[in-house]
């Protein structure tokens, strides 16, 4: 764990310590249970976004994709009455495509990854509510899928079963980003990617995949946000959501020129997230300032982190300079 | 002083005035860095309407100079004297105040502006009224005599984007001119330009020269030097090596100031102990993106360090970016040990045993976040790894090696490649190549801004690649280091080969005549050239 992480987690305690004096519903196993699961569901969706900031790129999308997929992952199963199996597998699958053919756009023809997922969130959304004549997607009276609701909206041990999972993606995640062959080409791609280039990575691959992970995670949060909800009217469903998902890679330590940040930060990024929705709740804060406190915060955290950052340069600097004068001649 | 001067108007008219006072004096000016003496004892003056060629290899302390004389560092010690007037040192107000203007190698101009815009950015004349509209009728009035004066051949309402870099130039020395500069300081502004080009560049100077304004021009063409200068100031490892007065201004002298005792390192580096091999590499009729109609046939052989010489602009690194597989190749086959070879990207070659050794170090030879064993491992990472996860043990290993191997400087082979200096950061590139198995190793300009020891070095690493089998193909504008250094040399000219010299044909004029083109004289380069 890095310095910064470590630097999130305190903030997120001592948050944390202050909202449970306020109000000590905050440890309620309800509310602990609601959050983590909330935290589960935006924490995939956010692992997705940091693999395609790292590039240096960024991804949309995913709040319309999340809309679009739910939509079409509830309709198969209730209207359609597909195998929900199946329809998971297929809905994972269209993320997946979806997610390549932004990376290609935006490696084969050099569109702009701002550009390319701008659209993407116009399209998708539109198709969706088209797909539902504008209407709401949602289950008939009386369905049930049993092994489904329990796997998404479920709990063991008192654990939400999405909170398991994203514990679970989480460490494997980690492992493709902080060890693996992939992982290091994603960083160095991130810090310059011409040189990466130069180095003989297939730099347009490399990119392409992070866009597709990041599809795939988006599609299977939307399953989790379908399941959850249970009812989707796809004008307003999942809106903001990428910007949530992005919010908590910055606060997790990521540059949006790409080449920096942690899993753990980003997890870190979505738990003070939604710390801060549900201090807003807790607290009797207007829900309407909802996003006033969450900007705020982010705010504050990046120019923080930015001061902390220049402080050390300088610092550095300085000793650097003394030990030069001090003798030994670089060199 | 003449008030007008026409374009391109060559005066032999010496408006040099020996004994007036001179403009610009330095006195035993010095300049220190942490570890590193940048400039000692340094003395010169500079009269009105003189043009001083200013001449030295890199880390010669040119940069140090120019620094100086802008205001933007202070000496540690020492006398500049401007108009009289005697300073510590210059602030960037003073040296613009009094009259002393750049124009640097990269030009600082606005391409979407029109050069009337761009010579009065920010002194634009204003109209009258609350809104400060900009005069654009005075503006062309102000921009016109300028341009005259410069012998522009394009009007003020140009876009900057149409002109040639020759033309763009003329823009900044225009710009110079509207602040009443007394000395302009041309910082190897011929360095990318075409031959046509650089002689209405020579002319603009002699135009200056006739105004009564001073000129500085730092350029590594020493014909251009020898053809423009009043003086020749020589500049070696931070001191003055000596002054030429025009009667001695010539080439060797030149050079034997600038490198003297140096040329023998290089020869020392350069002997090749075996013969050359079969032919590793072989291009035929490749055609580049630059020149899509120049087909370019060259073959590499094994053992041997073939130097590609020519002018910037000649289409070698083209040439090297298509070999690498970074360029499309839009034509022609090329083969590697005989086989045909597809190269569809830098990944294909970099498979293939063919590397490159970038021009630009910093944006594309390493990585500058990187720590030194994560650059060398990175085009080799997965065989530094174990069902796809990276293992740091054999990682730090191979950097380890490396490091001893090449005598990279730093503390630990996890500093960040960003802190070295460029000859360690240029170790760091060839490291992560050699740490593989090269077949075919690609050099673009590789001792350029490294300094003179690394340099050394670098040339002992490349004459034991050679000896070691590999074929060694060296893009170099570095005269000598190209004589000294290569087995043979090919010279392209305007995106081809225009011949190959043998070691006992190697000379600078005969690389000189071959990247013009075969012409004997370099006066109408432009074009026509077989």
């Amino acid at each position: 764990m890095s310095k910064k992480d470590l630097g999130l987690l305190i903030l997120i305690l001592v948050v944390g310590a202050v909202v449970t004096a306020i109000n000590p519903r905050f440890l309620s196993a309800i509310n602990l249970a609601n959050t983590s699961n909330l935290v589960a569901l935006f924490g995939i969706l956010s692992i997705g976004q940091a693999f395609v900031i790292i590039t240096g790129g960024i991804e949309l999308s995913v709040g319309s994709l999340i809309a679009l997929l739910g939509t079409l992952f509830i309709d198969f199963i209730a209207v359609r009455e597909l195998d929900w199996p199946l329809a998971f597998v297929v809905i994972i699958v269209l993320g997946a495509v979806i997610g390549f053919v932004h990376g290609w756009l935006i490696t084969r023809l050099k569109l702009q990854p701002f550009v390319v997922t701008l659209c993407g969130l116009l399209i998708y959304r539109g198709v969706a509510r088209f797909y539902t004549a504008d209407g709401t997607a949602g289950f008939a009276f009386g369905q049930n899928f049993p092994t489904l609701e329990f796997l998404t909206a479920g709990r063991s041990y008192g654990l939400p079963n999405s909170f398991i999972a994203l514990i679970v993606i989480a460490i494997v995640m980690w492992v493709v980003l902080h060890r693996s062959v992939f992982g290091r080409y994603l960083y160095a791609i991130g810090k310059n990617e011409e040189a990466a280039k130069y180095s003989g990575i297939r730099t347009g691959r490399v990119i392409i995949a992070a866009y597709v992970i990041c599809g795939v995670l988006t599609a299977l949060s939307a399953i989790y946000f379908a399941m959850y909800t249970r009812s989707i009217s796809p004008a307003s469903h999942g809106q903001f959501y990428e910007l949530y998902a992005i919010a908590a890679a910055v606060l997790g330590g990521f540059s949006l020129r790409g080449g920096e940040g942690s899993l753990v930060g980003v997890i870190l990024g979505t738990v003070l997230l939604q710390e801060l929705q549900n201090l807003v709740n807790l607290l009797g804060i207007p829900s309407s300032l909802n996003f006033a406190v969450m900007g705020g915060v982010i705010l504050i955290g990046v120019l923080v982190d930015q001061q902390w950052g220049v402080f050390r340069a300088r610092r550095r600097m300085i000793e650097a300079t003394r030990q030069n004068v001090a003798g030994a001649p670089a060199e | 002083m003449a008030h007008r001067l026409l374009s391109g108007a060559m005066t032999s008219t010496d408006t040099t005035h020996p004994d007036t006072a001179p403009f610009l004096s330095l006195e035993a000016v010095r300049k220190t860095y942490p570890g590193v003496v940048a400039l000692d004892r340094f003395s010169m003056e500079v009269r009105p309407g003189e043009v001083i060629g200013l001449v030295g290899e890199n880390g010669a302390g040119k940069s140090t100079l120019m620094k100086i004389l802008g205001g933007v560092t202070r000496p540690d010690s020492g006398t500049i004297t401007v108009d009289g007037t005697a300073h510590d040192g210059l602030t960037v107000e003073q040296s613009i105040g009094s009259g002393i203007a750049f124009v640097h190698q990269e030009l600082n101009l606005f391409e979407n502006l029109d050069v009337a815009a761009n010579i009065f950015f920010g002194r634009e004349p204003l109209r009258a009224g609350p809104l400060k509209l900009v005069d654009r009728a005075r503006l062309r009035d102000m921009v016109a005599p300028l341009l005259k004066r410069v012998g522009a051949n394009f009007s003020a309402d140009a876009p900057v984007a149409s002109l040639s870099l020759a033309q763009q130039q003329m823009v900044e020395i225009a710009k110079a001119l509207s602040i009443r500069a007394r000395l302009v300081i041309l910082d190897e502004p011929t360095s990318s330009l075409p031959m046509a080009e650089t002689e209405k560049l020579l002319d603009v100077i002699k135009g200056l020269k006739a105004q009564g304004i001073s000129v500085i021009f730092i350029s590594h063409r020493l014909h251009e030097i020898e053809r423009v200068a009043d003086r020749v100031v020589v500049l070696r490892d931070g001191t003055l090596a000596g002054t030429l007065a025009k009667d001695r201004i010539n080439h060797d002298e030149m050079v034997r100031l600038m490198i003297g005792r140096m040329l023998k390192e290089r020869e020392k580096a350069g002997e090749a102990t075996h013969a050359p091999g079969g032919v590793a590499l072989s291009a035929n009729a490749v055609r580049t993106s630059t020149y899509p109609d120049r087909p370019v046939s060259i073959e590499l052989r094994r053992a041997e360090i073939l130097g590609l010489a020519g002018l910037v602009g000649s289409g070698r690194t083209e040439l090297a970016r298509v070999l690498f597989g970074i360029d499309e190749r839009l034509g022609g086959t090329v083969t590697l040990d005989g086989k045909p070879l597809n190269v569809g990207s830098a990944a294909d070659a970099v498979a293939n045993g063919i590397f490159l050794v970038p021009e630009d170090r910093k944006l594309t030879g390493i990585l500058l976040d990187l720590s030194i064993a994560q650059n060398i491992s990175l085009p080799n990472l997965p065989a530094h790894a174990r069902r796809s996860l990276v293992s740091n043990g054999t990682e730090l290993a191979t950097a380890e090696k490396q490091k001893k191997n090449l005598g990279i400087k730093a503390p630990s082979v996890f500093t960040r490649t960003g802190t070295l200096s460029g000859g360690n950061q240029q170790k760091v590139v060839l490291a992560k190549w050699l740490a593989m198995n090269p077949k075919v190793m690609i050099l673009d300009e590789p001792t350029r801004g490294i300094d003179i020891g690394a340099k050394a070095e670098i040339y002992g690493l490349m004459r034991a690649l050679a000896d070691a089998g590999v074929a060694v193909l060296m893009i170099s504008s570095d005269m000598e280091e190209v004589i000294g250094v290569s087995d043979r040399i090919a010279v392209m000219h305007e995106g081809q080969i225009s011949g190959i010299l043998d070691k006992d044909d190697f000379s600078q004029e005969n690389v000189l005549l071959l990247a013009v083109g075969k012409k004997p004289k370099l006066l109408q380069a432009a074009g026509g050239v077989e």
